[in-house]
């Protein structure tokens, strides 16, 4: 039956994945296109489309189609409960006793290692963003996006200096930016 | 840091916020807990930056989408199970709806260009905003003096943005130094070496 299928394989997606939805893709893709035959690979880098133009956690994205795709809204839902119910269930304890023993020396001093790494990790992913807005997919002196690094510089500043709010920001960036890139496209 | 935060308009609140973040993130869990981090700390000063951190850093530890797992603290944190529900549900709605909808019209928009400058100019801001929240959290650590917070940085940060090693490998070894620096000595300078 296709939501048992869609909630087993969704339930190890969500559970195998460490390190949010990028790590999250090649297990899907393993589960859609190896595993079962639910997808091509078009079909996949669809998904991956879909996901980068839509808010959110992208395995939630990837799970919501799939499901859709596969047995509707119902399907859906199927995929992504089945998608966040591992980690509701080992967040929920972790959490329950990380808040319970936070104060013992021990988990005070795996905190002191956790804090800088999670601090790099977000860093690292920040440092893919900027790379990626500033050269496309390719990296070379050529492919530099004059006018992505003039409004990154521009956001920048104003996030830092007037504590703009971030959602705010990213939607100025997506208006400014498609209005630039139209005007220097008719130069 | 005592004080109950309890009844409708609190949990309103709690929902609000997440559902916001969860609908204007592109990018994935990263971005959105960097949002969370500037809403929760900075704006509704809910957390200690240093708390934040601690659950960020839970969160990234924990199997399955990052926001999903800071949500889930986050609203445990203020609001015991049912917080944890209302920021769960506030997360999963948005990305589910617009999915939902871009899935049926995806073929009309997919060669929209006007759409994917839009997309393109987001991420744009994306990124600024990702270098922003670093650079505070950098600043807590760097306040610290502690070499070894900034040695851990430097490393996880190189390993996982040039050499791509596994996310999980990174997090037990960074969590098995700081337990090691209850021991003191040496093993902090050997456990940081075993990780490159």
């Amino acid at each position: 039956m296709i939501f048992f299928e869609l909630f087993k394989s969704f339930f190890q997606i969500g559970l195998f994945s460490f390190g949010g939805g990028y790590a999250a893709l090649p297990l899907i893709k393993e589960q859609v296109m190896v595993v079962h035959d639910w997808m091509s690979l078009d079909e996949f880098a669809d998904i991956i489309t879909i996901s980068q133009m839509t808010p959110g956690p992208i395995a939630i994205n990837a799970a919501t189609h799939v499901g859709i795709k596969m047995a509707g809204i119902l399907g859906g839902l199927a995929a992504t409960f089945s998608n966040i119910l591992p980690c509701i269930i080992i967040a929920s304890i972790v959490g329950y006793f990380f808040f319970k023993y936070r104060n013992l020396k021990i988990m005070q001093a795996i905190m002191k290692g956790l804090r800088p790494a999670s601090v790099a990790l977000i860093a690292a992913a920040g440092f893919s963003i900027v790379l990626l807005a500033f050269f496309g997919e390719k990296i070379s002196i050529d492919n530099l996006d004059i006018v992505a690094v003039v409004i990154f510089a521009g956001a920048l500043f104003l996030l830092r200096k007037y504590k703009l709010n971030p959602i705010f920001t990213m939607l100025i960036t997506g208006g400014v930016a498609a209005v630039a890139y139209i005007l220097i496209d008719k130069i | 840091m005592k004080e109950k935060r309890q009844g409708l308009s609190f949990y309103w609140k709690l929902f609000k916020s997440t559902f916001l973040i969860s609908l204007f993130t592109f990018g994935g869990g990263y971005v959105m807990v960097t949002l969370m981090q500037r809403k929760f700390v900075n704006e509704y000063k809910w957390f200690e930056e240093d708390e934040m951190l601690d659950l960020i850093a839970i969160a990234t530890s924990c199997p399955g989408p990052i926001a999903v797992n800071a949500s889930i603290l986050v609203g445990y944190k203020m609001g015991r199970v049912p917080g944890a529900i209302v920021t769960v549900v506030g997360t999963v709605i948005p990305p589910m709806a617009v999915v939902a909808v871009i899935s049926v019209i995806y073929s009309a928009i997919k060669d929209n260009s006007i759409v994917a400058l839009v997309l393109k100019g987001m991420r744009i801001g994306v990124a600024a905003v990702m270098v922003d929240v670093v650079i505070g959290m950098l600043s807590t650590i760097i306040k610290k003096k502690s070499i070894l917070a900034i040695g851990i940085f430097v490393v996880a940060f190189i390993a996982q943005a040039f050499f791509d090693v596994n996310v999980i490998l990174i997090i037990i070894v960074a969590a098995a130094i700081g337990a090691a620096t209850m021991l003191g000595g040496r093993k902090n300078k050997d456990g940081k070496g075993a990780k490159e």
